[in-house]
C-alpha cells in the first residue's frame, strides 16, 4: 500500500480543482463541495494510514530506512540535470580527510609505542575541483519523521475539514474556502512528503500561498487583505533564508535529495560554538526559513493578524500544520543542525524568548482567537526550545499533541464564535458552559491538555520538553531555557485559564452587554466607549460578517431567540457537523501524549520507552543523527549499553560530542540526589506545580475575585499595557522597517524623478541639440558637397555621354565591333604578333625575301 | 574566329613550308584539291569581315540584313569546317557542328521573318529605310 503515497498529496488538489474550477459554474452545492472536500482528504488519511501500517509494522524489511517512491518508478526529473561546481564546505571535507587520515595514522601504530599526546603528522589532502550533475526529481518519501506529519497533516485535516463544512455554512465562497483548502492539503503534503530540498522548498511556498489565500478569503475587508500581505511579506523574509540554504546545500553536497545529503554531511566535523563553517551557515539559513513560516521572535508578527482569517483556517494552518512546518524543517535538518553548536543554542535561544514573549502577551488580550494566537506562537518557541536543546524527537512529539489540542481549542473557539453570533470579544461571553456543553467539556480537555495536567497529552511533551531543557548536554546555559520555559509554561496554565473563565464560567456577561451580534477589538472599544449597542464604529475586524463604520448592525439572525427588549442574542451549541470534530480531537488532545511516555515512568510502565515502536522516540529514532556515533539513530548506543559493553552513560556521550558544555542543571541535581529517577520526578513535580501555580491565579484573578484583574492591570500599568499592546512590535515594525521602507521608495523616487528622469531629459535636449547641428552640417555642408561635385561631373562629362548616344544603329554596331576587336587584341594580341613573327619568318625561309 | 583564320593560315604557310621548293607547286594544288581545315576557316573569316564591313558601311536595312547573314554563314561555315575535320580525326562528338549549323539557319529565317516585319513597320512609320534617317534608339 506505501507504494500508492503518491495518492496523498494528489487526492485533495484534485478535490480543490474540481472545486475550484467548477464549484462556481456549475453551482455546486455545499454538500457536494463539502462532500468532494472531505471525501478526498479522507480517502488520503486512510491511505496514510495504510501505507504507514504496511510499511513501518508489517513484515516489510525497508523500515527504517526511508522509502522513495523512486524506487517504484514514481518519480520524474522535475528540474533536469544541469551540471554544478560543487564547491562550498571545501575545507570541511579537507578537515575531514586530514582527521580520518591522522586516525587511520594512529591506528597503525602499535598502543605500546604511542607517547600521549601522541603528535601526528599526516599530509595535507588535496581536493579536486569537484563538478556534479544535479537533477531535481519529484518523488515522495515515507520515513518516521514524514509518517507523523502525513497523518497529522490528513488526519487533523479531516477533523477540520469536517468542522468548516458546518462553520462555513451559507458563505458565498463556499467553493472557494475548500478549494483553497484543498490546495492548502496538497502543498502542506508535498511539503512534508517530498524527497528533497526543493520540493519541500515548493510545499513551502505553497503553503504560504495558501496561507494568504486563505488569510485574506474576507478580501473585502481591509484588515484581511492587510493581514494576508502581511503574513506573506513576513514570510518571504524567512523563505529568502531558506532558499539561501538550499543553494548552500546543493553548492555544499552537489544534491538536494535528503538520502543523498544526509548520508554525506554525518560525517562532517562538528563545528562547535566559536567556529563558524559552511553547515552553521546553511543551518542559520534553514533557521531564518523556519523562523518565518512558524512565527519565531523577530518574524512572529503576522500570526496574530493572520487570524483575521475563518476560524478552522486559524486551526488547520495557523496551529496545527502550516506553522510547524518550520519544525519540521529543522528536525528533518537535524544532522545539519547538530552540527552547529552555535546556531543549537540560537535556536533553543530564540524558541525561549518567544515561548515566555508570546506567553505574556497572551494574557492580556481580549480577543478569544489572538489568545489562541499567541498560545500559539508561544508553543512553537517550545517546540523550537526542544530542537535547540538536542531533543528533536520531543520537539515533534510537542507538534503533534499541540496539533491535538490547539487544533481542537481553536475549533472551540470557532464553535464559540459561532454560538455567540461572531462575538470574539471574551469580555462579552462568560458562562457558555450552560448553553455549550459539548464546546464546553471539549475545551476543557483541551485546557488541561496545554497546561499540563497529567495525563493529558500536553503534559507528556511539555514536560519532556522541559526536562531535555535542564539536562541538555548540546549546549550550555540549558538552565536559563529550562527557567524561561517554566516560567513560560505558567503563563501559559494562567492565559488559559483566563480564557476558560471568562469564555465558559462566571456570569453570562453577553446578557449584559450586547454588543450587537459581530465583534473584535474595535467593536469592544466602542462598546467600552458607551457608544450605542449595535452601531459598529470601525469596519469589523473579526470572523465575519462584514459591517461599515456607521452600519446598524442589528439582530442578524432572525432565526435564533433572542429577547426583544435587549436584542440579545442567546447563544447556541453548534451543529452536530461542528462538535464531532471536537470530540474526535478532545479524545486525541486526551490520550495522544500515551505516544511518548518519558523513562521517568519505567517503575510504572516496565520500561525506558513503553510502546515498542509506537512509541515516538523509538519511532522517530532513525532519521535523529547521533553526534557520538555519527550515524542515524540513538538506540543503537542504547542497545549496546544494555547489552553490557563498555559504552558510556548517555550524558558523558554527549559531553563528549560536544565541547563548552557545562554540567547541566539536572546533572547538578542528581549529584546532589544521589538518584537519577528522582532527579526526573523532582522536575515532573516542579512543572506540575507550575501548571497548578499557573491555573490557581487564573481561578483567583478570574473566577474567584474577577476585581483583582483589573486591580493588579492597574498595579503593573507599565507591564499590562506593554503586554496588552503587544510590546509594541508591530508599532516598531511599522517605524523601523515600513516607514523606512516608505522613505527608502520616496527617496529613490525622488533620485527617480530628479536625477534619472534629469539625466534622460537632460540628455534628450542635448541630443536634439546635437542632432541639430548635425543636421545643419549635413544640410549645408555634405548635401552642398554632393550636390555641386554632382553638378560638376553632370556638366564636365555629360557633352561626352550625349555625344555618344547618337541613335544610329551603325555607330553602336561600329563600337561593339570596336569592342570586340580590342577583345581580341587583349586577349590574343600576343599570340597574333608571335604568329606574325613566325609567318615572317617562313615567308623569308621560303622564299628567301625578308620584309 | 580571327583565331582559327591566323591559326589555319599559320598552319598552311608551314604545311606548305615544310615541303622541299620543287615540290611546293604540287603541294598547293593538292590542297587546293583536297581543302585541308585552314582553307575554310580563311573563307569563313573572309565571309565574316564581308558582313561586318557590310552591316557597318550598308545604309541600306535590307542590306544589312543580307550582311547579317553573311556573318551567320560564316559562323556556318566554320561549324561544318570544323565538324569535318573533327569527323577525320574521328572524334565521336563529330555531328554536333552540324547540327548548330541547321539551328543557326533556323534562327536566321526567324530573325530575318521578324527583322522584316520590323524594317516594314519602321518603313510605315518613317517611311526611310535608310539607316542613317532613323535614329530612334537614341531616346
Amino acid at each position: 500500500m506505501y507504494k500508492y503515497i503518491w495518492l496523498v498529496p494528489l487526492l485533495p488538489l484534485i478535490g480543490a480543482a474540481i472545486n475550484g474550477f467548477f464549484g462556481r459554474k456549475f453551482r455546486f452545492s455545499e454538500r457536494l463541495i463539502g462532500g468532494i472536500a472531505v471525501g478526498s482528504v479522507a480517502l488520503s488519511f486512510l491511505i496514510s494510514v495504510a501505507s504507514v501500517v504496511t510499511y513501518g509494522f508489517g513484515s516489510n524489511q525497508g523500515w527504517p530506512k526511508p522509502y522513495v517512491t523512486s524506487q517504484d518508478g514514481f518519480s520524474f526529473d522535475w528540474i533536469p540535470a544541469g551540471a554544478i561546481s560543487i564547491n562550498q564546505g571545501r575545507q570541511a571535507r579537507l578537515d575531514m580527510e586530514l582527521n580520518r587520515k591522522a586516525e587511520e595514522k594512529l591506528a597503525s601504530i602499535p598502543p605500546e609505542e604511542r607517547t600521549h599526546p601522541q603528535a601526528i603528522l599526516v599530509a595535507a589532502p588535496f581536493e579536486a575541483p569537484r563538478y556534479g550533475v544535479l537533477n531535481i526529481e519529484w518523488s515522495y518519501q515515507l520515513d518516521p519523521l514524514s509518517a507523523i506529519f502525513m497523518l497529522i497533516v490528513t488526519g487533523v485535516g479531516l477533523c477540520i475539514f469536517v468542522f468548516a463544512t458546518g462553520y462555513m455554512h451559507g458563505e458565498a465562497g463556499f467553493y472557494r474556502f475548500f478549494a483553497y483548502m484543498g490546495l492548502f492539503m496538497f502543498a502542506m503534503l508535498v511539503l512534508v512528503m517530498g524527497s528533497n530540498f526543493l520540493m519541500m522548498f515548493v510545499g513551502w511556498e505553497g503553503v504560504g500561498l495558501c496561507s494568504y489565500l486563505l488569510i485574506g478569503y474576507y478580501f473585502d475587508r481591509q484588515e484581511a487583505a492587510n493581514a494576508s500581505r502581511k503574513a506573506f511579506i513576513t514570510n518571504r523574509v524567512g523563505d529568502f533564508g531558506f532558499a539561501l540554504a538550499v543553494f548552500g546545500v546543493i553548492a555544499t553536497f552537489g544534491s538536494a535529495q535528503y538520502t543523498e545529503v544526509f548520508e554525506q554531511a554525518k560525517s562532517y566535523p562538528i563545528e562547535y560554538i566559536g567556529h563558524w563553517g559552511i553547515l552553521s551557515w546553511i543551518a542559520l539559513g534553514l533557521f531564518i526559513g523556519a523562523c518565518g513560516k512558524s512565527a519565531q521572535l523577530p518574524l512572529h508578527v503576522w500570526l496574530p493578524d493572520a487570524m483575521a482569517g475563518p476560524t478552522p483556517v486559524s486551526a488547520l494552518i495557523h496551529a496545527a500544520t502550516m506553522v510547524t512546518a518550520g519544525l519540521y524543517m529543522v528536525t528533518r535538518t537535524n544532522v545539519i543542525f547538530q552540527h552547529s553548536q552555535t546556531m543549537l543554542l540560537v535556536v533553543a535561544l530564540i524558541g525561549a524568548a518567544t515561548a515566555i514573549f508570546a506567553a505574556t502577551i497572551g494574557i492580556t488580550q481580549n480577543d478569544i482567537k489572538k489568545v489562541l494566537a499567541y498560545s500559539t506562537v508561544s508553543q512553537l518557541g517550545f517546540m523550537f526550545m526542544a530542537c535547540g536543546v538536542g531533543a528533536f524527537v520531543i520537539a515533534i512529539f510537542h507538534v503533534m499533541t499541540h496539533a491535538f489540542f490547539k487544533a481542537l481549542m481553536f475549533l472551540g473557539a470557532g464553535s464559540v464564535i459561532h454560538g455567540m453570533h461572531h462575538e470574539q470579544d471574551m469580555r462579552r461571553m462568560g458562562g457558555l458552559k450552560k448553553y455549550m456543553p459539548y464546546t464546553y467539556w471539549t475545551f476543557f480537555a483541551g485546557w488541561l491538555a496545554i497546561c499540563g495536567i497529567i495525563p493529558f497529552s500536553g503534559f507528556w511533551s511539555k514536560d519532556e520538553i522541559l526536562w531535555n531543557a535542564a539536562s541538555t548536554t548540546y549546549i550550555p546555559y540549558g538552565w536559563i531555557i529550562w527557567l524561561i520555559g517554566t516560567i513560560a509554561a505558567t503563563c501559559t496554565a494562567f492565559y488559559m485559564t483566563r480564557l476558560m473563565a471568562m469564555t465558559f464560567w462566571g456570569k453570562e456577561r453577553f446578557l449584559d452587554q450586547p454588543a450587537g451580534g459581530e465583534a473584535d477589538e474595535a467593536h469592544a472599544s466602542a462598546f467600552d466607549k458607551g457608544l450605542s449597542q449595535h452601531d459598529a464604529v470601525m469596519a469589523s475586524a473579526g470572523d465575519r460578517p462584514h459591517h461599515e463604520p456607521g452600519e446598524h448592525v442589528g439582530p442578524a439572525d432572525q432565526h435564533d431567540f433572542h429577547t426583544q427588549a435587549t436584542h440579545v442574542h442567546i447563544p447556541h451549541e453548534s451543529p452536530k457537523s461542528m462538535w464531532v470534530p471536537l470530540v474526535v480531537l478532545a479524545v486525541l488532545a486526551t490520550i495522544g501524549g500515551f505516544f511518548g511516555v518519558g523513562p521517568a515512568f519505567r517503575f510504572i510502565t516496565g520500561s525506558e520507552l513503553p510502546g515498542g515502536k509506537l512509541n515516538i522516540v523509538r519511532w522517530l529514532d532513525p532519521i535523529i543523527w547521533n553526534p557520538v556515533t555519527r550515524e542515524f539513530g540513538k538506540e543503537e548506543v542504547h542497545a549496546s549499553a544494555e547489552r553490557g559493553t563498555q559504552a558510556p552513560a548517555e550524558g558523558e556521550h554527549a559531553v563528549a560530542a560536544y565541547q563548552n558544555v557545562s554540567p547541566s542543571l539536572a546533572h547538578a541535581v542528581e549529584s546532589r540526589l544521589q538518584s537519577e529517577l528522582g532527579t526526573e520526578w523532582l522536575f515532573i513535580v516542579i512543572s506540575l506545580v507550575v501548571a497548578g501555580i499557573g491555573i490557581g491565579l487564573g481561578f483567583l484573578f478570574y473566577v474567584k475575585q474577577p476585581s483583582l484583574a483589573d486591580e493588579w492591570a492597574s498595579r503593573l500599568r507599565p507591564l499590562y499595557n506593554a503586554s496588552y499592546n503587544k510590546y509594541w512590535v508591530d508599532e516598531f515594525y511599522g517605524w523601523a522597517i515600513t516607514r523606512r521602507t516608505m522613505d527608502a521608495a520616496r527617496a529613490v523616487f525622488t533620485f527617480d524623478s530628479r536625477v534619472v528622469d534629469g539625466a534622460v531629459n537632460g540628455l534628450a535636449t542635448l541630443s536634439r541639440l546635437f542632432s541639430r547641428i548635425v543636421g545643419g552640417i549635413d544640410k549645408y555642408f555634405v548635401d552642398g558637397l554632393v550636390n555641386s561635385i554632382a553638378a560638376f561631373v553632370a556638366r564636365l562629362m555629360s557633352p561626352l555621354f550625349r555625344a555618344a548616344q547618337t541613335g544610329f544603329t551603325q555607330n553602336y554596331a561600329l563600337v561593339m565591333v570596336l569592342g570586340l576587336m580590342i577583345g581580341i587584341v587583349a586577349f590574343y594580341g600576343a599570340d597574333i604578333v608571335r604568329a606574325a613573327a613566325d609567318t615572317a619568318a617562313a615567308i623569308k625561309s621560303m622564299f628567301g625575301i625578308s620584309f | 574566329m580571327v583565331t582559327y583564320l591566323v591559326h589555319g593560315l599559320i598552319f598552311f604557310l608551314q604545311e606548305t613550308g615544310s615541303t622541299p621548293q620543287a615540290g611546293m607547286k604540287n603541294a598547293m594544288l593538292e590542297g587546293l584539291k583536297h581543302p585541308d581545315l585552314s582553307k575554310f576557316l580563311v573563307v569563313g573569316a573572309l565571309l565574316f569581315i564581308i558582313g561586318v564591313a557590310g552591316v557597318l558601311t550598308r545604309r541600306n536595312i535590307i542590306v544589312i540584313f543580307m550582311s547579317i547573314e553573311l556573318i551567320l554563314n560564316a559562323a556556318n561555315l566554320n561549324f561544318i569546317a570544323m565538324s569535318r575535320y573533327l569527323q577525320q580525326t574521328g572524334s565521336v562528338n563529330a555531328l554536333a557542328g552540324q547540327i548548330f549549323a541547321v539551328f543557326v539557319i533556323v534562327v536566321a529565317a526567324a530573325e530575318a521573318a521578324i527583322g522584316l516585319g520590323i524594317v516594314i513597320a519602321l518603313y510605315r512609320n518613317k517611311e526611310t529605310i535608310w539607316i542613317d534617317e532613323i535614329d530612334l534608339l537614341k531616346w
